[in-house]
């Protein structure tokens, strides 16, 4: 045996749930392939892992997961959920060369345009960390109403939304959006790119280290249109975002969304190398007015 | 107790308003019959007499009216804003102007009052044009871009509790931000709406900006479901809101929600009482409970339970229920028989399941649809009066120990609208306002309202907010 024919070391590919790696609990897995002419793995044709197919149960427990990290999550500072987000990108940027190839065969980039989408992204997880103690003073604020009151209006996060990731832009579709879920202090369930999961849930590998806590995110690989039903439909699933829906399944989710009244995003065109704006930022967030009298009121409210 | 507080009756005048006979629909700034001449009556609450008969909007009727504010809609989205601004100011000031009618018309409509739609509906209606004229001209400045467009028609469904304030809160921001708008009041009481279209002609505003489809939940539906709407809002229930939402999925419609609620209002044992009693006959009282965001759970500190309880029942028993055209009335009558019923059924089944009631003591008039003030003790999470939003006069009372616990009980429910908080201690205030899961929080106040001031859900109490610059959102393309 010569020294170059070493055997390389294939990575089993597993889901990101509660802050832990586990396989679907239903023990499937479906075959993932490299859209790259001739970038896949030697002598398997295409092959490029085994992904695990999540079962509704999967989704069902990523939700107990998110659910349990809403509290700490939406808890945190805006100071804090910035570094924490901020951290990812230090995280990403180490991991360059891992997730330029993965791209790459997902989306069938060369290695130059992949390793821009890479960076685009890892650009996205900074922009998004430096909204996170911005976005109450811009879309938040005083009110002047007319009479002695002190009132004020913040934005406050909806709770678990429920992501399904862009089909075709397996990374930086993902991140952008993921991240300004996060940075808003929601927690993610993600369905990932049924045909290209893999930068989904090497990303999982990353938040794992990046003082994400545990549950914050949960990325799922699988059928959208089965993991997205159960999603859809849990009454504890506060919102959905439909990008990775074609049409007709969207239609579906959102009516099957009206049960719990979620908030919805639905799909439209999208071009994730454009300025991000602040749509998605604010589309899972609830704005809170809190009043109290500021002055003597007599009998209807306290005084000074 | 009451025989103490014996007032001479004091009653407003009928005279300001002059009610017609019959009402048509307003379409494309004409008063119209309905296609299929169906009519209905609209009766007052008060002494069942009735005060009008109403043409009644069917699916040709919507058809019509979307045609109409669709091409009305290209000259007004295309007036600059400081025109319509102009407009909207004039609105405002004939309401201000025809205050005391208005006032007297919706009290002999919906039952309520003539003490709240004088001193609470018609000056917030006002205000809520004003507010949004101020807005017309500016909205590059509200902060959804540089050229915030117009979504094209709304069409607006609008509930019986404040008919022309939610009426006002609807039209006010379309109008502002250049859309038109189709509204379907409720069939209890169309009338303001159709004084309001004759505000629309005295103001010369453009015909077709403002439709009026007065008419049952099928006219609703039919406006929801126009291919040709735009935009949808809706005031109403919890369920009726999800039919909406099923119906425009996968359309591509901005819709906002304003539902039900189940409103949470927590004393602590801080709290002065006798202002913590006015603040929770406010709460669940005002408009004989037929608000949203009323706050029908009221949860005390168990060691203030009894002392607040006792109060409070000796200030139910001095409320004044009766003719709402009398200034000295507190507790109007119920909107509808139907809206009696429901109340009805619902405290029966609250005695059933083994709360303790208790009604204020008044004599109730012998026509009209009356529900004396009432509470519930005893009451535990699990008991439909503690979950269910009843829409009258009924208070359920819990109680709690520590602030979490308050807390969770508060959040246990699937609504998410209001809240209130009673203490001395401001930290506790900003801690617990902080943990609600709730759109409004009223602390040391309740039911206060403003046009400046962002109004709406959580949870299942709808999505969207009206009032204020959040208001505009909901009718921009962003």
């Amino acid at each position: 045996m010569s020294d170059n024919s070493r055997l390389s070391v294939f990575k089993t590919y597993k889901l990101f749930v509660g802050g832990k790696f586990p396989r679907s609990e239903s023990g499937r897995v479906y075959e993932v392939t490299s859209k790259a002419s001739g970038a896949a793995a030697p002598g398997k044709g295409g092959w490029l892992a085994n992904a695990p197919l999540s079962s509704r149960k999967d989704a069902r427990d990523a939700v107990v997961a998110a659910r349990k990290a809403f509290g700490p999550w939406s808890g945190a500072t805006a100071y804090n959920r910035g570094q924490v987000l901020y951290r990812v990108a230090e995280m990403l940027e180490g991991r360059r060369e891992q997730f330029v190839r993965e791209v790459a065969d997902a989306e069938g980039l060369s290695k130059s345009k992949a390793g821009a989408r890479v960076d685009a992204a890892v650009d996205r997880w900074v922009w998004y960390a430096g909204w996170t103690d911005k976005v109450a003073q811009v879309v938040g604020g005083g009110n002047p109403v007319a009479g002695p009151f002190f009132n004020l209006s913040t934005p406050e996060p909806t709770g678990v939304v429920a992501v399904l990731a862009p089909q075709e832009s397996s990374f930086l579709g993902l991140v952008s959006v993921l991240a300004p879920v996060l940075a808003t202090g929601n927690t993610a369930v993600v369905v990932a790119s049924e045909r290209a999961p893999l930068p989904a849930l090497s990303l999982g590998e990353v938040l794992a280290t990046s003082d994400v806590p545990g549950g914050t995110v949960n990325i799922l690989s699988g059928r959208t249109k089965e993991i997205a039903a159960p999603l859809a439909a849990h009454s504890d699933v506060n919102a959905i975002d439909l990008t990775g829906a074609d049409e007709a399944l969207a239609t579906e989710l959102e009516i099957a969304a009206a049960d719990n009244l979620k908030r919805v995003l639905r799909p439209g065109a999208e071009d994730w190398s454009a300025d991000p704006g602040m749509r998605r930022l604010t589309a899972f967030l609830e704005t809170k007015t809190v009043w109290h009298p500021t002055g003597s009121l007599g009998a209807s409210g306290s005084s000074y | 107790m009451a025989s103490i507080f014996e007032y001479a009756p004091a009653p407003e005048s009928r005279a300001v308003v002059d009610i017609a006979p019959s009402y048509g629909l307003f379409i494309d700034g004409e008063f119209t019959e309905a296609a299929d001449g169906q009519v209905f009556k609209t009766v007052s609450p008060a002494t069942e007499e009735v005060l009008s008969e109403v043409a009644r909007a069917g699916e040709a009727d919507v058809e019509r009216a979307v045609k109409a504010a669709r091409k009305a809609f290209v000259g007004w989205s295309a007036l600059p804003g400081a025109e319509r601004a102009k407009y909207l100011f004039r609105i405002a000031r004939i309401i201000q102007e025809r205050s005391r009618e208005l006032a007297v018309l919706e009290t002999l409509d919906n039952g309520k009052p003539i003490r709240e739609t004088r001193d609470a509906d018609l000056p917030l209606v006002a205000a809520h044009f004003f507010y949004y004229a101020g807005w017309a001209d500016k909205l590059s400045h509200a902060g959804y871009g540089t050229d915030p467009r117009p979504l094209g028609v709304a069409g607006q469904v609008i509930p019986w509790n404040f008919p022309l304030l939610m009426l006002a809160w609807k039209i006010a921001p379309a109008l502002a931000t250049g859309n038109t708008v189709v509204l379907k009041p409720a069939e209890t009481t169309p009338l303001s709406a159709l004084f309001f279209a004759d505000i629309c002609r005295q103001a010369g505003l453009p015909k077709g900006v403002v439709n009026i489809l007065p008419g049952y939940g099928d006219a609703g539906a039919a406006l929801v479901a126009h291919p040709d709407v735009n935009k949808v809002a809706f005031t109403g229930s919890t369920a009726v809101g999800k039919q909406i939402a099923r119906t425009v999925a996968g359309t591509d419609k901005k819709l906002t929600l304003e539902l039900g609620g189940k409103g949470a209002n927590i004393v602590f044992d801080d709290a002065p009482v006798d202002q913590a009693v006015e603040g929770i006959v406010t709460g669940i009282f005002f408009n004989q409970g037929q608000v949203c965001c009323a706050g029908s759970r009221l949860l005390v500190q168990e060691s203030v339970a009894d002392e607040l309880i006792a109060s409070l029942k000796r200030r139910l028993a001095t409320l004044r229920l009766g003719d709402p055209l009398d200034k000295n009335t507190d507790i109007g009558a119920i909107n509808s028989a139907e809206q009696l019923a429901r109340i009805t059924a619902l405290t029966e089944q609250g005695e059933q399941e083994g709360a303790e009631r208790w009604s204020a003591p008044c004599e109730l008039p012998s026509s009209g649809y009356w529900f004396a003030p009432t509470l519930f003790t005893g009451v535990t999470q699990a008991h439909t009066v503690a979950r269910d939003e009843i829409f009258g006069p009924v208070l359920s009372v819990l109680t709690f120990r520590t602030p979490d616990e308050a807390v969770a009980k508060a959040n246990n429910t699937q609504y998410g609208l209001s809240a209130g908080i009673w203490t001395e201690k401001g930290s506790r205030i900003l801690a617990v306002a902080n943990k609600l899961r709730a759109g409004v929080v009223w602390s040391n106040t309740f039911n206060k309202f403003d046009p400046a001031s962002p109004f709406g859900g959580y949870k299942e109490s709808g999505f969207g907010r009206e009032g204020g610059r959040h208001g505009l959102e909901a009718y921009l393309d962003v």
